[in-house]
């Protein structure tokens, strides 16, 4: 079989971290805020390496759009066991699923997988739309909140998807894109030896531009908020003062 | 409890007299107490007073309500109070124990409950004096870092209000989301952070306290330096409620770290791990916030009774965690590299895995602090927190399973880093001849190595 899985991955706001909104409401507060590779991404890394473990596939690349800061996160995938790490370095706040999509476009183009992983959506922004709209660049099957994958050589693709009403089965014909749920696995930590051996393996370097992708985003964030707080609750001593307080007395 | 300074038969006569005062009558000890008539018991006039001075629901007397109050927190020692006092001011626990000093009624204060020894609960039918309700955080400092707060603040709670103002609380235990700070301050409670913020008597610039005629003890100062009379919060730091009630505290608290790493190491004996922590006190230096040891037998239970997951793929005999906490992510980074490099190419330990985001941080340090828990729910245990020259720390372990033979598992864990390790002892049921193989022993070995039988 020897499967090319590409696995793209987002460098988020770490998900044990209380957000703040940044004073100016533009966005959420970054500065001194620790950052980590976006869980669902994780799970999709942990996957493909699963796969990999399997004998499915030969080969793990990782790929990441955003700065410098960013090379960490490709450190992190390369420590749990990839192979290949790109850096697509974009310095800017603001990064769209479409510019992402269309940067992946290209990458897909030029490395060739016939796999696909990512995770279902970046914690930041829940937008859930990359996996979708590279699927439709590339005209390739698409199989989105996958918690379960396997790989056979006659029927290409056999996946669990969660819905609201249940699991859904579904095969697709490869190549494909995946995108990954929750309970698809557990990531593993990154081992000792495996951390020493990725702070020495190259990252390839590219730009949006030597891509020949316009970045420029389509859309402006004109305000952020907090969700109004919780207010108190209000213990009432009868049935005639519950009707009362919801007629709004 | 108190520690030994010298050693002789003397000292482990007068150890097993302290014992036998503090230790309940229960199934799990061989120790007969009788209750000292010299103490009245609560009448109906007590409980009346007590409500006149207590908001509603402040006097609890009902036995399913008082069971909580009356166990401790390993089900351990049962006592058979019939009222719990839930105070919400400094006023009215004053109130309380002038009335309890004038009728001769014992009272036993109760912070969150947590403590391991049958310290926190009655052994007849003392009062209960919760501290639950006297929740209130008063004051934080902004630019210095104190905090005032009433005794009954759960740790957790004000480790999280203090997180608003960029600062953390300077201990921290497995218990944190259950126990009180002002039982931490009684107990001297020494946590995971000892090495690197000290013991609570660095931290604690003042105390507010109720001695037991109700007389109420303000040395609550918020000063770092006070050389003014008699240091006299140091006393009340560690006496367990023997001199008074802790009512509020202030407390210096060290800036919050915003770059913090955690990681877990297999060895394959004790050596390597004294070996790493002397490595890990000179190479990560002042970023070293914690370094926690468990033993093969210790990750097992954990891991048997489903706590948290073993973060290492394969199985070692001991191992060790390290966390370090500072004020910049790359300079951190930097010399935890160099540490994992160096330990990793001396072969110091055999392998090991370094947590990427707060989840796995999370899940590394619950290995560590579910240990007790999942012990609980093994079967019996007998917990000794001992102090031991660090030539000696894995050794008593080891002399213990040897005496115990198949009879229970000895396991030991604990704060490595300052010596004080925790053993304990599982074993199906709680048995005399068990106990008897265990003690005295282990104070005569503790003793002849000059450690501590309370760290």
């Amino acid at each position: 079989m020897a499967l090319r899985i590409l696995v793209p991955i987002k460098r988020v706001i770490d998900y044990a971290v209380k957000i703040r909104v940044r004073p100016d409401k533009r966005g959420i507060e970054t500065a001194n805020v620790k950052m980590s590779m976006n869980p669902f991404d994780e799970i999709a890394v942990e996957e493909a390496l699963r796969l990999k473990e399997k004998g499915v596939a030969k080969e793990v690349m990782v790929v990441t759009v955003g700065s410098k800061a960013c090379q960490e996160t490709l450190r992190t995938a390369l420590a749990m066991g990839a192979d290949q790490a790109i850096h697509v370095e974009h310095d800017s706040d603001v990064i769209e699923p479409i510019g992402v999509a269309s940067v992946l476009h290209k990458i897909s183009l030029k490395h060739t997988p016939n796999l696909i992983l990512l995770g279902k959506q970046a914690i930041d922004d829940d937008c859930n739309q990359t996996g979708q709209m590279l699927a439709g660049m590339l005209k390739w099957p698409q199989g989105t909140f996958i918690s379960k994958v396997t790989v056979d050589k006659e029927k290409g693709v056999e996946i669990d998807r969660e819905t609201d009403s249940g699991s859904e089965s579904l095969s697709l014909s490869l190549p494909a894109v995946l995108t990954c749920d929750l309970r698809l696995n557990e990531p593993r930590y990154a081992k000792l030896q495996n951390i020493m051996k990725a702070k020495k393996m190259e990252v390839q370097k590219t730009t949006p531009k030597e891509l020949g992708v316009d970045m420029s985003p389509r859309l402006e964030i004109v305000q952020v908020n907090e969700p109004p707080k919780r207010e108190g609750g209000v213990k009432v001593k009868s049935v005639d003062e519950v009707v009362a307080k919801i007629k709004g007395a | 409890m108190f520690s030994l300074k010298s050693n002789g038969t003397t000292i482990i006569k007068r150890i097993l007299t302290t014992k036998i005062l503090f230790k309940s009558y229960s199934t799990s000890s061989n120790v007969t107490v009788t209750r000292n008539d010299k103490y009245s018991q609560v009448t109906e006039e007590d409980i009346s007073y007590f409500k006149s001075i207590l908001e509603e629901g402040g006097v609890i007397t009902d036995k399913d309500d008082l069971r909580m109050y009356n166990t401790d927190w390993m089900n351990k020692y049962k006592g058979n109070s019939k009222v719990a006092l839930r105070p919400k001011t400094t006023e009215q626990i004053s109130a309380i124990l002038k009335h309890c000093h004038s009728r001769s009624l014992a009272v036993v204060p109760q912070g969150g409950n947590t403590g391991l020894v049958g310290g926190s609960v009655p052994v007849f039918d003392e009062v209960i004096l919760s501290l639950g309700l006297m929740n209130k955080i008063e004051k934080v400092d902004q630019s210095s870092g104190v905090v005032t707060c009433q005794a009954g603040v759960v740790l957790e709670t004000l480790d999280h209000h203090l997180s608003r103002f960029g600062y953390t609380v300077p201990v921290d235990l497995g218990a944190k989301g259950s126990c009180q700070i002002g039982g931490n301050v009684s107990t001297n409670a020494g946590g995971i952070r000892l090495l690197r913020y000290g013991s609570l008597h660095a931290n604690v610039l003042g105390i507010e306290a109720v001695l037991a005629d109700g007389t109420v003890l303000d040395n609550l100062s918020c000063l770092r330096k006070d050389n003014t009379g008699y240091d006299m919060k140091h006393v009340f730091i560690g006496s367990e409620g023997s001199l008074g009630v802790i009512t509020r505290v202030s407390l210096l608290t060290p800036p919050r770290p915003t770059s913090v790493n955690v990681a877990m190491f297999g060895c394959k004996d004790f050596a390597s791990v004294l070996v790493a922590l002397q490595r890990a006190k000179t190479e990560l230096g002042e970023i070293l916030s914690a370094f926690e040891f468990l033993d093969r037998k210790s990750m097992d239970k954990v891991v048997a009774h489903g706590k948290a997951k073993d973060p290492l793929s394969e199985s070692h005999d001991f191992y060790f965690l390290i966390e370090t906490s500072g004020s910049n992510k790359d300079h951190d980074k930097a010399k935890l590299d160099l540490f994992l490099e160096n330990i990793l190419a001396a072969e110091v330990v055999s392998d090991g895995v370094v947590a990427e985001n707060v989840t796995q941080a999370t899940d590394i340090w619950k290995v560590r602090e579910t240990i007790p828990e999942a012990l609980q729910k093994a079967g019996a245990v007998y917990k000794y927190d001992l102090s031991l020259p660090l030539s000696h720390f894995y050794k008593i372990v080891e002399v213990m399973q040897d005496r115990l033979g198949d009879k229970a598992t000895a396991m030991g864990y604990g704060h490595v880093g300052d010596g004080n390790v925790h053993l304990n002892i599982s074993a199906p049921s709680y048995s005399k001849e068990i106990y008897d193989i265990i003690e005295p022993f282990v104070y005569e070995y503790v003793a002849e190595q000059r450690g501590s039988i309370s760290a």
